[in-house]
């Protein structure tokens, strides 16, 4: 007969871990949107090589290891002199590191719309501001939205490696109940591997049938 | 504000030791690379199976692969199976883990790439007088990955990214594990990380430049 020491005490422990990785993914998602959305339209519209310094500020995010990033960022707010807890210093680094691919995203998104299409828009009177929100962004979401989400899902599985600066989201509190019982890690990790598909799959699942559903209608 | 000195010397002083470091992470990187496009070849043939137990496998694999952390699949390497008795040590653990994320992903990668290849060619090879297996190793694998050489490039800066995990679960000979080992000896977290991400940076982009210059030896017309 199977027999396990986790209690319901210890699966409240394990929600509570996953709250904290949802909302870690919220924010960082957010802001790394926002800012996302302005360095992405910023790389598309001005020419070329005046985003280049800025093109290579985002590449560092994306070339070095988020767990790195995180470390830097944790031992460098002290050297500033300042304080922050390590949810903060988490949020800030994952906000920062999504904005760099969701800038990417944007720009990638913004190009796809073709060049005559938005010259017939300015030929027909619109202004820029015009063109940008009515016929650019209703055209680029089509082409942005599945890898958006996609990196929705990258970040809350990124967010597994806070745990290392303090964070107790939910794997690190898996870890914990793992150190605190020595016995059974299969059946706790299973469990904290079941809540990441659970949030992860249908969202997957969802990405896929819109990115379908766009190339039909194209 | 700076209430703070920064000690540079020493830690550039452990430069060689860094670079040793990056060397075994870069190894790690290729051998999961290497396994997981072997593997996900596979598990990409298996998605197109008839046969259920074939499908349900690269399904399985694929959707667990995408859908959980990098750091947990490691985690489910050296705990879990250490639970049922196949013990791996921190090395093994997080090539394992790698592996598996890598395979799932290429996978699905390669599952779109086979899909670019035209039916036409299968067809054109078998009437050649090609068996299946020469047509699918001979015609369609080198079509395919032509079209999927790009995004096989990203997943392997990803591996590199992912190397990094290996400190979690206890490994000291990879970049960042060499990294922490000095950092844990000295207390000079800034300085060493800083050093690290340089290299890291360095890495990624050698492999990409690398990889460039491979795909147009190979690809040019």
């Amino acid at each position: 007969m199977f027999h396990t020491a986790v209690s319901a005490n210890d699966l409240w422990f394990l929600a509570q871990g996953a709250g904290w990785t949802l909302l870690i993914t919220l924010i960082a998602m957010v802001g790394g949107t926002v800012l996302g959305v302005v360095f992405g339209v910023t790389r598309a519209v001005l020419p070329g090589w005046t985003t280049l310094p800025l093109g290579f500020l985002l590449d560092i995010f994306r070339s070095v290891p988020l767990l790195i990033q995180l470390i830097l960022a944790n031992s460098f707010i002290p050297i500033l002199g300042l304080r922050a807890t390590p949810f903060a210093v988490s949020c800030v680094v994952l906000a920062l590191y999504t904005s760099a691919y969701c800038a990417e995203i944007v720009r990638g998104g913004v190009l796809a719309v073709p060049q005559t299409t938005r010259r017939a828009a300015r030929s027909l009177g619109l202004t820029w501001w015009q063109d940008m929100t009515e016929i650019v962004y209703p055209m680029a979401l089509r082409v942005m939205l599945p890898s958006w989400i996609g990196l929705t899902l990258g970040v809350m599985k990124d967010t597994a490696l806070v745990g290392w600066i303090g964070v107790i989201e939910l794997l690190k509190s898996s870890q914990i109940l793992i150190t605190r019982m020595q016995n059974e890690p299969l059946f706790i990790l299973m469990i904290a591997g079941l809540i990441y598909f659970l949030i992860s799959f249908p969202i997957s699942r969802l990405g896929a049938r819109l990115e379908r559903r766009f190339r039909e209608n194209d | 504000m700076f209430n703070y000195t920064f000690h540079w010397r020493p830690a550039l002083n452990a430069l060689p030791q860094m670079l040793q470091g990056a060397l075994v992470t870069l190894q790690i990187a290729v051998l999961s690379m290497v396994i997981g496009i072997a593997v996900g070849v596979v598990l990409s043939v298996f998605s197109s199976s008839r046969n259920k137990l074939l499908y349900g496998i690269y399904a399985t694999w694929v959707e667990v692969a995408r859908n959980t952390p990098a750091l947990f699949q490691i985690y489910m390497a050296y705990f879990g199976l250490g639970q049922l008795g196949i013990r791996l040590d921190s090395f093994l653990a997080l090539l394992v883990g790698i592996t598996f994320n890598n395979a799932g992903y290429l996978a699905e990668t390669f599952r779109g790439g086979l899909r670019a290849v035209p039916q036409t060619q299968t067809r054109a090879a078998r009437s050649l007088g090609f068996n299946a297996y020469e047509a699918f190793t001979l015609i369609v694998l080198p079509q395919m990955f032509r079209a999927v050489f790009h995004p096989m490039t990203n997943q392997m800066v990803w591996a590199i990214l992912m190397t990094s995990l290996g400190v979690v679960v206890g490994l000291n000979s990879d970049l960042t594990g060499v990294t922490q080992d000095l950092n844990v000896r000295t207390f000079r977290t800034f300085e060493y990380f800083a050093i690290a991400a340089v290299l890291y940076y360095l890495i990624a982009k050698v492999v990409t430049l690398g990889a460039r210059l491979i795909a147009w030896r190979l690809f040019r017309y």
